[in-house]
Order: C-alpha cells, then structure tokens, then sequence
C-alpha cells in the first residue's frame, strides 16, 4: 500500500493515479502469471475496452481516467492533457459518438463502450478523416496542441449533425479551447468538413 | 513582383501531424528506465527555506532521488531577480523548491508528503502600489526593486503620492527610467484639447495550452533535453548554459510547441526545463517531469499589469502635439518585462506625437513571474489611447477614421526616443483598407443607435510592434538527389514561420517546394541560429537568412558550372533544377550532378573552409558537423537599418446591452501592415489569432489573488479567463495591405503582435463609444463595471489595484 498523502489534491491525485501504471501492471502481472485470485472485494484490474475497433486488454486502476489510460497505457498520444481537469477539451475523445473529455472519465466506466481517439480516424490506407483534411486545407491549427481535440468535437458534432449551420458549429464546438484563437479557422475547417462529407 | 512560393498557400510539413495526433510535443516521448519527478512548489507567497528532511520520502520504496536548490547551486543561489531552476528564497506561491523522482508520479506525490519543510515565512506584497507606500512589504528580500547591474533597491512613495496617483493625478516621485524628446511643454501649449487620466491593465498569465513538461536523459556524456521553445536554437545554448553542459553536449529536442505567446522564448524564462536534465545527471535515469495545469500558472509567467498616467495634448487640426505617460510597472515574484517602455515607444511609433515624454519605475509583487506576452505594453497602451483619440476627435470636431490618419505614420516617419526611422510604413492604407472593408462610411451613423435596451458601439484601433530583427545566419544544402535541405531553428509553435520563412531559399533557387525538406526539430540536426520568434520578428529576419544562404549556394553552383563547362559564374543561371548557360540553355548541369561534384571538390563548397568568420557559435558548431557532405549555402545576416514595423487597424461593431452589461460583436475586420505577404493562411491565423487575444485583454483576463495569503485564485483557463468560442464572433473578416518592406528581400515583415493591439483598442473605443464616451480606464472592463457605470454606482473596488478584481 501507498501511504496516504494528506495534502493530495484532486489534480494530483488525478495524476497520481496516471502514473500508477507502471507499479500497478506490475502487481497485476503477477496476478496473472501466478494464477492467484485477486484480492476479495477488490476492483477488477484488467479488463477489455474497445478503442478505435480494436479491444485492447488493458490494466486500470480503480480511479484511472480515459486519458491517463490512452495515453500512458494504449500510447494513443494523439489525445492530449491540457488541464486533466475538464476545462478545455484537448482530450476530447468520442465515446459511442459523443464528445466526451478524456480526462473526466474513469476508464471502467467505459468498458460497454466505443472509444474513438484521434488515432482512429484515418482510412485503412492513410486516407484522412474528411475533418482531418478539411482542417488542413483551412490550415485551422496553430500550435496544434488542441487540435486532436478540436478534431475529435469536430467529428462528434457532424455525426449528429451532417451539415451545421456556422453558429450551431460555433455552439457544438464550444467546449474545446484554442489559446492560439484559431477559432475562426476551425469553424472554416468544420463547415468544408460538412460540404466534403 | 511575381513570386514562386511567396504570397502562396502551402500545406506546412507538420500540419497532417497536428490532425492526426502523430506530432510529438515533449510530453509524448518516453525512455527506457525512465523516471517520474514531481515538484515541489513553495506555499506561502514569500518566504525562506530553513529546513527540509526528505529522510523519510527517500526512504520510500520506489523513489530514486531529491534535487534541490543547494544541487543545482551549490555555490549559493544567483543574488538577482529571474526564474531560478530551484530555490531556497520562494517570492511567489507555486515556485519550485525541489523535486522528487520516483518509479511513477504517484509514489514521487506520495514521497512528497513525508517531506518535512519548514520554511520562514516574509512580508508579502501583491500589488506595486502597496509596496511602494511607506511601510509597505517588499516582494524581494533585498527590496522591491532590482536596478540592472547596481541590484535589489527599496522605492517608496509617500502615502500622499500614492493617494494623489490613485486619484488620477500626475505622480510626483522620482522615476526609475525615463526619456523624452521634443517640446513637451510647447506641445501642450500648443494643443487645443488636453486628455488626462489614470489607468490601470491587468497581469495575466499565458496560458499556453501545452503545460511546458520536460523529459531528459543523458547518454556517452551528452545531455538529451525533451522540451518546448518558440525558436529550438535561440533557445539552445543558453539552455546548455543553465544546465551547465557545454554546447556540443547538449541536444535540445523540440518538434512541436503547444504555444508560447513570449514566455517560451528565452532560456531564462523556462529554467524549469533544467529540472529532469540535472536530475537526471545525478541520478543516472531518464526523468520525465510532466507538469500540471496549475504548475504551468506558476512557472508560466504573465503579462505586466501597469498603473498609469497619461496626458495628451491634440493640435486643432488633431495632430497629436504632445504624449506625457508615467507609469508603475508590475515585476511580479521574479522581476521582469519592459511592457511600459514598449507602451511608449509603441505609442510614439503609431501615432507620431511631436514630443513626448516617458517615465516608469518597475516594482516587484509576489504574483507570478513577468515577461514578454504578445505585444507587451503596446498592447495595453493602445486600448487605453483608442478611446482618448475618439474624445479627441470629438472635441475638435472631426471623424473618427480622419484623426488617425492625420497622425498615421508613413514612409519617411520616425519614431522613439532616437527617433529611428521606419523601413517603411503604410498606416494610411491601413486605415483605407480597413475602413473599405468595414464599410466605416456606411457604419458610422449607427454610432450610440439604441434598440431597447441596447446600444451600438463603433470603435477603431491601431496595433504596432517592432517587426524585425537581424544577425542571425542560414544554412541550406543541396544533396547528390538534387533535394534541398534547409536548415531552420525557428520553432515550430504555430505560426508556421520556420516553414514560410524557408520558402525564400526555394524561392531563390527556383525550387519545386516538393524537392524541398525542411530541416528542423532537434540541435543534433545541425541547424542555424534563428532569432527567438519573439517580437513578431520571425518573418522579417528568418526570410533573409534563408534567402542568405540560398544566394551563397547559389554562387556556388554557377562557379561550379563554369569551372566545369567553362566561361564565367555570371554568365549562368537557373532553371529549379539545372543551372545552365545562359547563351546556350542545353549547356548545362542538373543541381543534383552540382552538388555531386561540390562533395569531389569539397572546401568551401561543402562547408569545408571559407566559413563566414562571424556566424554565431551554434551554427558554427553546426556547419563543422555539417561539413563535407553537401553543397552548403551558409550565410550570416549583417544588421538591417531603421526600424521594421508590423502595423494593424480593426473595426469593429457591438451591441451592449446596458441591463446586463454584456456586448456581442455585430462586426470585427482586422487588418495587417506587414509588407509583402509570405503566406496568406499563416498570416489570417494570426489576425484572428490576435483579435482573440485581443477581446481576451480587453474584457476578460486577469491575475486574482487571495490577498489574506497571496495564493493565486486564476490558475485554470476559466478562472484566467480566456477567450472560448462563444467569446469570440463566429466570423472574423482579415485582410492585408501587402506592400513590400526595402530592407527584407522579399518585402515581408512580422504581424503577430500587432493584430493583437488593434483589436484590443477597437474594442475599448467601442464599448466607450456605446456608453457615450465614457471612459474606464482600466482593462479589463468586466460585465460589473459597465453595469455600474450605466446605473450610476461609483466602483468600490480599489483605484488602479492590481492582481486583483479591479484590475
């Protein structure tokens, strides 16, 4: 056991509990290779999400956000951390088509669930997303730190609805911060992603 | 001038890596045996450390080692204001005492905890003017003040001072830095409408979204540094300096930057980046330091708030006659910023005061660090004087747009205590352009127009900033494939500038951009000096060093030529891929079989002798590795003469609304004066970028601290608060004079600061113009004090606080 530390806050408990992994799998591991039962009453460690069509087997800590686990576990870097505390949106993944912060989702909760990063989105054969290739050709990222993010809302928001108007773009895209203020050039970027389909 | 590549859209090489998440920001790399170490950050806002036992945390399973300030300076701390790696003496809540590394960050976090600290806690101060009072707390232990190469001082104002300042009279006490030219008092007594007034405007952090995580590891006694910068080699050997590794030990990693905004700039102001590249030292392991949101506030910076005096003296003709400013600069926790004399060159430069007067004393405030933030001080400065120039206009009876243009600066203008004079400068047609694309003629009757509750605002606004710099050096080769290599250590954070800036070496040799690679990302590429890609001066001085060496090789390749195929170098030429005579056109060699014969004839043509003596020693290190293995174009840049100016003017319509105090922006263009035009869709980001930034100056951010315990209360993005979506209007019009600039070989000069101050200032005239010219004086001007005002209700708050709700 960890001692408990007093003055953790929520933020580096958060952060804590991403950088459990590598102890964490470890412990796990044994588990698994000693045939041993875990620990009565115990959450379930190892367990299988589904990420960009693929299940991947993977091992959670109890308080693990969907973003840790992307990140640290999966190495889907693509999904960034710009607060880990739901204010910006850098770590917008889709979960069953919604819009949803990584970093504001246990990792178990989503076990029933699709996961999709931005990883996920390009064609068998390398082709870009119709988002993707819309940002580029409207050059909508600047530093480019949120733009997984941005892509991610993006896609969310045409899937429920294929052709926004500029406001209701402006309105689905709202939860994602751009300090660059690229806001224009994505809002282009979303509305030649509708016309290209 | 018809152009090739510049004035072209291109698609950046890191854009489809930006898209698809595959570009790597420092965070995303990882190592084998890598270690976590987390920090520990000071609680009290000023204070000294006495004691720490780290016995019982290192004893925990799992941790591997503690770095503290007596590691990393173990002859004593440095005795000077400035980011320090570690410290013993924290000025300011959040900064870095030590750090901790273990196995991962949860065991570092909870090793943490069983550090016993015990530190001495000192007076604290979060806003100048309390420290400036008599009896006031000073910020630093030597003072609240620190005087270039003479140290820490104590200023003190009397109560009296203070309190005739706070009630928007002209201070009295002696500056810290002053200068002036002109008449001042024939100005004013020359001038038929005389503005005075106090102001305040606001600290605020950057913000950037990336939070500056660093990674290091050492290997066959080289330093690998994974980390963040606007510009890798401006950025590079001071780096190495701080982590105390010599220049061709150090490799500085750095593909990607999650945005800068001027703290990422200069070495000195991320010395965190030292922590893994030290701790790693000592404890022989890869260390990654992932930093927090929070962590990122601290360690940060912030723009300088200003408290201010301003005076301006306006002829009947509205020539602007006479400019006295004073003002009292927030150094915050570290010391910091030149923002009040940015503001007052900035203001000499856009609007030509005949005489002017500059006076500033910088005090130190336990608040976060200060530094360059987009348009530091000019930025400001022009919000404030917007609306000034609107009751100029007013009181003498002229339009709006007419006043700006009758002080407007323009080829043959000079600006600044030296009165340097501009490369060029198209301020006129800046104004043209924007009132054409505004429709300013047809807007300005719907000035103060009301609809029930609300009311239309009109506003203009001029932006300035220095645009260019010089000194740096190029390197390009060309490889036996005939491909282009062109070395750039610009920074790639954004802007695009490392990429359109390359583009004038294609340009000079009248590449293909698809024969083109650019170069970059890491110093074991062996890339040029660039300067920081601060100051909006990427543009102007990267695109002549690219064109620099462009020009050396291409010298090259016609010597080549004619030593191979006879005649003289001049009676060559170049075709995008052979050079060629130019009598006989099927006389000639592909650019591939000349860089061919470059590698078999070697010397100065591979880099090999005949180096310029004077380039800087990162791109001399470079070029020695570099050497003997392409044809090498290397250029230093001389010094360019005058003053480079990047300029902007926005317009913009709003409806406020006098119940709530809220505004929506009916109509905003922002438009550049930045000479030729390298790349129109890197150029529109930053005109929106900028009026992003520039709404959130005006009406939304700001520093808050909890002024019991000095603990900052703004350490998120919503807090701070910075522009989202819906604080910004769905459409954004840009547009661009394009004239070229006689001092930069394709015209161009920088933009990004500019587009800033221009919106800024309109939105400042605006809304003071849908409130009948009033004035707040302050930024920014929240949703509370417009409701105020329109109710009637004197403010409560504190006259000029700062780092507080005021200001």
């Amino acid at each position: 056991m960890y001692p408990v530390n007093p003055k953790l806050t929520r933020r580096r408990f958060i952060k804590g509990v991403i950088a459990s992994g590598a102890a964490a799998t470890s412990t796990s591991i044994w588990y698994a290779a000693n045939g041993a039962e875990r620990p009565p009453g115990s959450v379930e460690r190892l367990i299988r999400i589904n990420v960009n069509g693929q299940v991947r087997s993977v091992d959670v800590a109890p308080q693990e956000t969907l973003a840790s686990t992307l990140r640290y576990k999966l190495g889907l870097t693509g999904t960034k951390l710009g607060c880990n505390r739901g204010e910006c949106g850098a770590c917008t993944v889709l979960v069953d088509d919604i819009a949803s912060y990584g970093c504001s989702i246990l990792t178990h909760s989503v076990k029933a669930k699709r996961i999709e990063t931005v990883e996920g989105l390009e064609s068998a054969n390398g082709d870009l997303h119709p988002v993707q290739q819309a940002f580029v050709e409207e050059l909508s990222p600047q530093c480019g730190y949120c733009t997984p993010g941005q892509v991610m809302a993006a896609v969310g928001l045409l899937r429920a609805n294929p052709n926004p108007t500029r406001e209701e773009a402006r309105q689905g895209m709202a939860g994602n911060i751009c300090r660059c203020g690229s806001y224009d050039s994505y809002l282009n970027g979303v509305m030649r992603a509708a016309e290209i389909g | 001038m018809a152009y090739m590549h510049i004035g072209k859209d291109f698609v950046p090489p890191d854009v489809p890596g930006k898209v698809t998440g595959r570009i790597k920001y420092s965070e995303d790399y990882t190592r084998e045996g890598m270690v976590y170490a987390r920090l520990l950050t000071s609680p009290v806002p000023h204070g000294r450390v006495v004691n720490i036992d780290a016995s019982a945390a290192l004893a925990m399973d799992g941790v591997v080692g503690i770095l503290t300030a007596d590691d990393v300076y173990p002859d004593g701390e440095p005795q000077s204001t400035g980011l320090k790696i570690l410290t013993n003496e924290p000025t300011l809540v959040g900064e870095p005492i030590l750090a901790i590394a273990a196995v991962d960050e949860k065991t570092a976090e909870s090793a943490m905890a069983l550090i016993s600290l015990t530190i001495e806690r000192l007076p604290f101060v979060l806003d100048p003017l309390d420290s400036l009072r008599e009896g006031g707390a000073d910020a630093y232990s030597g003072g609240n003040t620190f005087v270039f190469r003479q140290g820490f001082a104590q200023e003190k104002w009397t109560s009296d001072q203070i309190t005739s300042f706070q009630n928007g009279r002209e201070p009295s006490a002696e500056p810290q830095q002053s200068w002036e030219y002109g008449d001042l008092e024939a100005g004013f007594a020359s001038s038929d409408f005389i503005y005075e007034t106090s102001f305040s405007t606001a600290g605020y952090p950057h913000m950037s979204m990336e939070p500056r995580s660093a990674m290091a590891y050492w290997e066959n006694g080289k330093c690998y540094l994974h980390g963040t910068s606007q510009s890798l080699t401006a950025l590079a050997e001071p780096m190495a300096n701080i982590v105390g590794v010599p220049l061709e030990d150090f490799v500085f990693i750095n593909e990607a930057t999650g945005g800068g905004f001027g703290q990422r700039s200069r070495a000195a102001r991320i010395p965190s980046m030292a922590i893994p590249a030290r701790f790693s030292q000592k404890i022989n392991r890869p260390v990654m330091m992932r930093v927090t949101r929070e962590e990122e506030f601290t360690i940060g910076g912030a723009r300088q708030g200003l408290q201010g005096w301003i005076k301006v003296g306006f002829k009947s003709n509205g020539a602007m006659a006479a400019m006295d400013m004073y003002c009292v600069s927030d150094s915050g926790g570290k010391g910091g910023g030149g923002d009040a004399n940015s503001a007052a060159a900035g203001v000499s430069a856009l609007y030509q005061a005949e005489a002017m007067r500059f006076r500033n004393t910088s005090i130190g405030t336990n608040t976060g660090h200060r530094g360059a933030q987009r348009g530091p001080g000019e930025n400001q400065i022009m919000a404030i004087v917007a609306p000034i120039m609107d009751k100029a206009a007013e009181a003498l009876g002229l339009d709006r747009l007419a006043i700006r243009k009758m002080n407007a600066a323009q080829n043959g203008d000079v600006s600044g205590s030296r009165s340097t004079p501009f490369t060029s400068a198209y301020m006129p047609e800046c104004l043209e352009q924007a009132a054409e694309q505004f429709d300013w003629d047809g807007r300005k009757s719907r000035a103060r127009q009301t609809n029930g509750s609300k009311v239309t605002g009109l506003g203009i606004g001029q932006g300035y900033h220095n645009a260019g710099r010089s000194g740096m050096d190029g390197i390009v080769r060309m490889l036996p494939n005939g491909r282009l290599q062109m070395h750039t250590g610009v920074g790639n954070l954004g802007t695009y500038s490392y990429a359109s800036t390359s583009r004038a070496a294609a340009e000079v040799l009248k590449m293909s951009w698809d024969d083109c690679d650019i170069v970059t990302g890491r110093t074991d590429r062996h890339l040029a000096i660039s300067s920081p890609q601060d100051g909006s001066n990427s543009i102007f001085t990267n695109t002549r060093t690219a064109y620099g060496a462009a020009q050396d090789m291409l010298a090259k390749m016609k010597e080549i030529a004619a030593m191979d195929l006879g005649g003289a170098a001049a009676d060559y030429d170049i075709d995008g891929s052979r050079v060629y005579q130019i009598t006989d056109d099927t006389v000639g060699m592909t650019y591939a079989a000349v860089a061919q014969r470059a590698l078999e004839l070697g010397g100065k043509f591979t880099g090999e002798a005949e180096v310029p003596e004077d380039l800087n020693s990162l791109t001399a290190l470079s070029v020695s590795r570099l050497a003997g293995s392409a044809l090498m174009g290397i250029y230093h840049d001389p010094r360019h003469a005058g003053n480079p100016p990047g300029f902007a003017v926005a317009m913009i319509e709003i409806e406020l609304d006098t119940e709530t105090g809220k505004f929506d922006i009916i109509e905003l263009v922002n438009i550049a004066e930045c000479g030729t035009v390298v790349h129109p869709q890197g150029l529109k980001n930053q005109l929106v970028g900028g009026a992003v930034w520039g709404i959130g100056l005006y009406v939304l951010e700001r520093h808050l601290y909890d002024p019991q315990n000095g603990i900052p209360a703004s350490t998120g993005f919503w807090q701070s608060k910075i522009p989202t979506y819906l604080d910004t209007p769905a459409n954004i019009g840009t547009g661009w004079v394009d004239l070229p600039d006689p001092e930069n070989p394709v015209g161009a000069r920088g933009i990004g600061e500019p587009s800033m101050g221009s919106v800024s200032a309109a939105l400042n005239a605006a809304i003071s113009d849908a409130l009948d010219g009033h004035l707040f004086d302050a930024a920014p001007v929240t949703t509370d004090m417009i409701i105020n005002h329109v109710a009637g209700i004197s403010e409560q708050a504190i006259p000029l606080a700062q780092n507080n709700f005021r200001g």
